[in-house]
């Protein structure tokens, strides 16, 4: 997207709220559909190469946003690199991932299914599912609706990235801030108003 | 790594067979007219069998892993793509799940350990086509990659690389995708291509008369070794993946002449749902 349109954006669409709660409701149905003690979804930050709890549903809730760590290490990190699904259970007697779990998150989940975020060639991140009911033996209908809900998951997160480039696209210039706020008035106008606004767009690109 | 002919000094012979040759390339036909289990490997360990594990390290010492012949761990240093003995084990579990596996059906085989994961998100793909180079290189009989990647710049060289293996006598087995998204190399045809079944029988293998995907093995709710000398329960392609590579070993410790097509072949005419 370039600047100039992640501008047009910005101002029509605002901030990233909206995709955060569209986000944030996608771990709440995950862990609901799967009767799940919680799930989270990381985004990948290309820059530090870093995995970020981007909205987490259930235990760790109020304490794990924001938190990182490094892109290739530990379950999710294997997902990530390999773009394969997997589901673990009895994780508690790997001593290594119970003792970076409970120091990173608090938490020592039991078992977890952990599956690849990817929007076309690329893996945007990970999407978890921590403990499942205990006793009731995982099927691959449910893998295969993990891999279907992934998919929306995917969305959500690549809208979230698309309105933070957007918002970023504004910092410091002040030409593209100018744009998104003409974007967010006509988009906030009145009918009347709008009309005119537009009217004067045509006309403005008529001269160019 | 040249690789290519074209990346050799190799002179290229012609690609033809003079009318009386055929003579000079006579083949013995060794396989019975019904190609069944027992023939294919009743009486086989995997001995002799050299087997690849491209995935995230395999832990050293596991009870039901053993022996390691080898560890290698392909890193970045800056631009460079490094590939060198390595003694961390596993970073993650999975590459000693797959390589469990393995032990558990040829007990004898030989196990290398690449390790391709570890170096970051970024470059993961470079990393990955780095290590499967150098396992074509080293001439290995089988490689398990229970991986695959999306990126389409190194779709092409990955291609090239599934088709030189297949051409060098090394089967490449990887794991299939159960998402909607294209990835590789398990679409390719020079490989073999694995996703899951439900059974919990080992050596219950199905062929699907409908590829990309042309098998299945178990994968679904397998004990498999893990970190700390554990085991835990664990589903995914990527553990049916490595069910293949096991029994492809079993069968190539018995009959080490077959080619990748007719190691394909004999896992094809020995699978559950063929006749």
């Amino acid at each position: 997207m370039s600047d100039l349109r992640a501008a047009v954006a910005a101002g029509v669409f605002g901030g990233d709220d909206a995709f955060r709660a569209l986000l944030q409701a996608t771990v709440e149905t995950a862990r609901g559909i799967f009767h799940a003690k919680a799930s989270s979804v990381f985004l990948l930050d290309e820059e530090t190469d870093e995995l970020v709890f981007e909205a987490v549903a259930g235990e760790g809730s109020d304490t794990l946003v924001g938190k990182r760590f490094p892109s290739s290490t530990g379950v999710a990190g294997w997902v990530l690199v390999t773009r394969q699904p997997l589901v673990v259970d009895d994780l508690s007697k790997d001593t290594r991932f119970s003792r970076g779990a409970a120091e990173s998150t608090g938490y020592v989940p039991r078992g977890l299914m952990a599956v690849p975020l990817l929007s076309e060639d690329s893996a945007l991140g990970v999407l978890e599912v921590l403990d499942r009911p205990q006793g009731v033996p995982f099927t691959l209908a449910e893998m295969d609706l993990l891999g279907l809900f992934a998919n929306q998951a995917a969305i959500a997160l690549e809208l979230l990235r698309r309105a933070r480039r957007a918002q970023a696209a504004l910092q410091g210039d002040g030409e593209l801030q100018a744009l998104a706020r003409f974007a967010s008035l006509l988009e906030d106008a009145d009918d009347e108003k709008r009309e005119a606004g537009l009217a004067l767009l045509r006309a403005l690109e008529r001269l160019l | 790594m040249a690789v290519l002919a074209h990346e050799t000094d190799e002179d290229l012979p012609a690609w033809s067979l003079p009318a009386a040759a055929g003579d000079a390339i006579r083949l013995p036909s060794t396989w019975p007219g019904r190609v069944t289990r027992d023939w294919a490997w009743e009486g086989s360990t995997g001995a002799g069998v050299r087997v690849c594990v491209l995935d995230s390290g395999i832990e050293l010492d596991h009870p039901l892993v053993g022996t390691v012949q080898r560890s290698v761990a392909v890193t970045k240093d800056g631009d460079e793509i490094v590939v060198a003995d390595d003694d961390a084990g596993d970073l993650c579990g999975h590459g000693t799940a797959c390589a469990g596996i393995i032990r558990a059906l040829a007990p004898e085989c030989d196990l290398t350990s690449v390790r391709v994961l570890g170096a970051g998100y970024t470059g993961s793909a470079k990393v990955l086509l780095a290590g499967l180079e150098w396992a074509i290189g080293e001439e290995f009989d089988i490689v398990n990659m229970s991986l695959s990647t999306t990126k389409k710049q190194y779709v092409d060289r990955l291609h090239e690389l599934a088709d030189i293996a297949y051409f060098k006598r090394t089967m490449l087995v990887a794991s299939a995708h159960n998402m909607p998204v294209e990835s590789f190399p398990w679409r390719f045809a020079s490989v073999i291509s694995v996703g899951s079944h439900e059974a919990a029988d080992p050596f219950v293998l199905y062929a699907n008369p409908r590829p990309p995907v042309e098998f299945f093995a178990r994968g679904l709710n397998v004990d498999v070794a893990w970190l700390g000398g554990e085991t835990i329960n664990a589903t995914g392609n990527s553990f049916a993946t490595p069910h293949v590579t096991g029994l492809a070993a079993l069968v190539l410790g018995k009959h080490p002449e077959l080619t990748p097509f007719q190691l394909k072949s004999v896992l094809h005419l020995t699978a559950s749902n063929v006749a």
